[in-house]
């Protein structure tokens, strides 16, 4: 880096404002949450994209992460609890030039949605899903999830957990994603980068992002402060695109396997599908 | 879009059929403009199902079996918010777990319509034999105030007819439409009429006519309905199923509660006359009379010639439409007759709405059939007898 320095204006803007709903910021997000980040990339990823804004749909669930889609100025639809993916389902196939983004919780999308999501990456649905995963249910007080690790505390977990966690990449892999990448929130050029080739996926791409939070999962877990978690994050990560998915469960003295885990082409999405039935009905007398 | 006619077959099959209220229904949302339809196998609805998922794609729609009914009902939400007109079916246990989300689709207006096709519960209880036992839950069954649409057939033909008025309702009001059938009604053949394209009134949700840098996707019009825009044009919706303000913001406080709540039930409760449907049978000199609805009218209604023929004046209300509760009619109905039954499927749901809509004013009788069995008119009549 040289030595020159930057200019600093005092500014009430932000160059994605326009992306932003107004009126809607301050967000609900705590002090060393990483949502906002992860908002920001988001952004920047559909407006590199090859879409219209139009064009492009923002849905969520319920949670913390489930709020995003509300700030986001476009079509944006914040729906109810796990059921954020067959909204989607709806909402894209009715139009193919659709690109419907599905950004929810780890609670949302594995716990009460879990079942819709596995059948969403079986028959490729064409939806690109992140889960920012913050290892417990954040919005409520910091209940034990489906992605808790063994001895993670939580409220509903005061002895520790004991339930194993879901390892998230394999089972996205197993049910049929097309496209399965996991980064950490630290991790903000391939987070970005991992966004941009998920929306440009036909079929069912997805990115697990590991997020920070302090207040409902750190404050327990020895990992109080934001900044904590993100350098726990670069401590203990190893990046290995080449990994197998059975390999990258995260317990808590695992270390954190992150990369891209899967990017295939030649998968016919849901879509693809549902207008192929459509031809062969028309064809027929 | 889709919806564009390119394709051979047409979205109405005018036509004479001999057929079952499960096809006429399917057909019906597909001569109403339906484009999309999700949904889960269940008995006694499934031939709705079979039959879109022959009939949509060749009219370019879509078709989409789902893991189970959540998915089912949000799905058509979420086709909805895309531009289609869709729907979904199932029966009782279904329902029961759609009714979370037909909660959200009152709280965001979004029209779709839901058939249940009834059978005996609850539980589990009879899947392949009538029920008329859902009438509660399509008005209660999701948690919060709201002012829901039913309607109710009782024959193949308007299985056919009533999912056309489901449609314009939903897409007229912006709400979640139920059309509550019956096992009988689903799965009897009868003679089914398809009229003419000229003779089919379709109604379509009501657009905004303002650029979207003015359009507050929930600032309703003098009738209390907000133009609705979907996704793709523009308007950069915002919806959510919390409590929203005329921006669809959330705004979480009793003040925004109270404007929002308030109108999305009165949308209903100040048009019900507009909405609510009876047809009145031999009601003009009757001493007594019957309330019934479904497949259980037309019991009913053989019981009115019978009983007539016995030279006791019977008369019948069917209640085409069940929710919003004709309550008025029922009260006049009230002055004029000695003692009116309701002959129902169920332990008293609908006998429990007339006796708070009669006020006392005369003596009302259920005639309760638990489920798996229909009521003859023969049985109608003797209880009729019994009370003279």
């Amino acid at each position: 880096m040289t030595e020159e320095k930057m200019e600093l204006k005092e500014s009430h803007e932000h160059p994605l404002d326009e992306y932003l709903r107004e009126g809607r910021i301050p967000h609900i997000f705590c002090p060393g949450c990483s949502l906002g980040t992860i908002t920001n990339l988001l952004v920047e990823a559909i407006i590199e994209s090859d879409y219209d804004p139009k064009d492009v749909c923002v849905v969520s669930g319920i949670g913390c992460t489930g709020r995003i889609a509300g700030y986001l100025n476009f079509d944006s639809f914040h729906t109810t609890h796990g059921r954020a993916i067959p909204f989607s389902i709806g909402l894209s196939v009715t139009n193919p030039n659709r690109k419907v983004i599905v950004i929810s919780g780890d609670g949302d999308l594995f716990a009460i949605g879990g079942n819709h999501i596995i059948h969403a990456a079986r028959r490729n649905a064409n939806l690109t899903v992140i889960c920012v995963n913050n290892f417990n249910y954040g919005m409520t007080g910091g209940q034990a999830g489906p992605t808790s690790y063994p001895g993670q505390v939580q409220t509903t977990a005061p002895y520790g957990s004991q339930d194993e966690p879901f390892n998230i990449p394999d089972l996205m892999k197993t049910c049929g994603a097309s496209y399965v990448a996991r980064w950490t929130a630290l991790d903000v050029r391939r987070v970005k980068e991992a966004f941009s080739e998920a929306i440009a996926k036909n079929g069912f791409s997805f990115v697990e992002v590991l997020g920070s939070c302090p207040t409902t999962f750190g404050r327990r877990n020895q990992l109080a402060e934001g900044k904590k978690i993100l350098e726990f994050f670069r401590e203990n990560t190893i990046l290995n695109h080449d990994a197998d998915t059975k390999d990258v469960l995260i317990h808590k003295d695992s270390p954190i396997i992150v990369g891209k885990f899967v990017d295939l082409d030649d998968k016919p999405s849901l879509t693809d599908n549902l207008l192929k039935i459509q031809r062969v009905a028309q064809a027929k007398k | 879009m889709m919806s564009k006619k390119e394709s051979k077959f047409p979205e109405i099959d005018t036509g004479e059929y001999f057929t079952t209220g499960n096809h006429a229904a399917a057909e019906g949302a597909l001569s109403a403009g339906c484009k999309f339809f999700g949904g889960y196998p269940i008995t006694p609805s499934s031939e709705i199902a079979e039959h879109m998922s022959f009939r949509l794609p060749q009219v370019k729609g879509h078709f989409v079996q789902f893991e189970d009914e959540i998915a089912s009902i949000i799905g058509i939400i979420g086709a909805s918010w895309g531009g289609a007109k869709s729907m979904t079916a199932t029966s009782g246990p279904g329902y029961s777990l759609m009714v979370e989300n037909i909660g959200l689709g009152m709280m965001t207006e979004t029209p779709c319509v839901i058939i249940n096709v009834q059978r005996g519960g609850p539980s589990t209880g009879l899947p392949t034999l009538v029920g008329q036992q859902d009438i509660m839950q399509t008005k209660w069954g999701s948690h919060g105030d709201f002012e829901p649409i039913v309607l109710c057939p009782n024959s193949v033909q308007e299985c056919y007819n009533l999912t056309i008025e489901a449609f314009n309702y939903a897409e007229q009001y912006r709400v979640p439409v139920t059309l509550l059938m019956d096992e009988t009604l689903g799965h009897m053949s009868e003679k089914l009429v398809i009229p003419d394209e000229s003779k089919v009134k379709r109604i379509d949700r009501k657009k905004p006519t303002v650029p979207p840098e003015e359009y507050l996707p929930y600032k309703a019009d003098e009738d209390m309905i907000p133009p609705m825009a979907v996704a793709g044009e523009g308007y950069k919706v915002m919806v959510t199923g919390l409590t929203h303000d005329e921006r669809g913001y959330p705004v979480l406080n009793a003040e925004t509660q109270e404007k929002l709540v308030r109108r999305i039930n009165d949308k209903i409760r100040l048009n019900k006359d507009k909405i609510i449907r009876v047809e009145e049978y031999k009601l003009d000199d009757a001493e007594i009379a019957l309330i019934a609805f479904g497949s259980t009218a037309r019991a009913a209604k053989g019981a009115v010639n019978k009983a007539r023929k016995k030279g006791i004046k019977v008369g019948l209300l069917r209640l085409v439409t069940i929710w919003p509760f004709p309550d008025e009619m029922i009260a006049k109905l009230a002055k004029n007759v000695k003692k009116i039954y309701i002959p129902e499927i169920n332990y008293g749901q609908v006998t429990r709405e007339v006796q708070r809509a009669v006020q006392g004013k005369t003596k009302v009788e259920g005639l309760f059939l638990l489920g798996g069995a229909m009521h003859t008119p023969e049985q109608i009549v003797e209880e009729i007898e019994k009370g003279l």
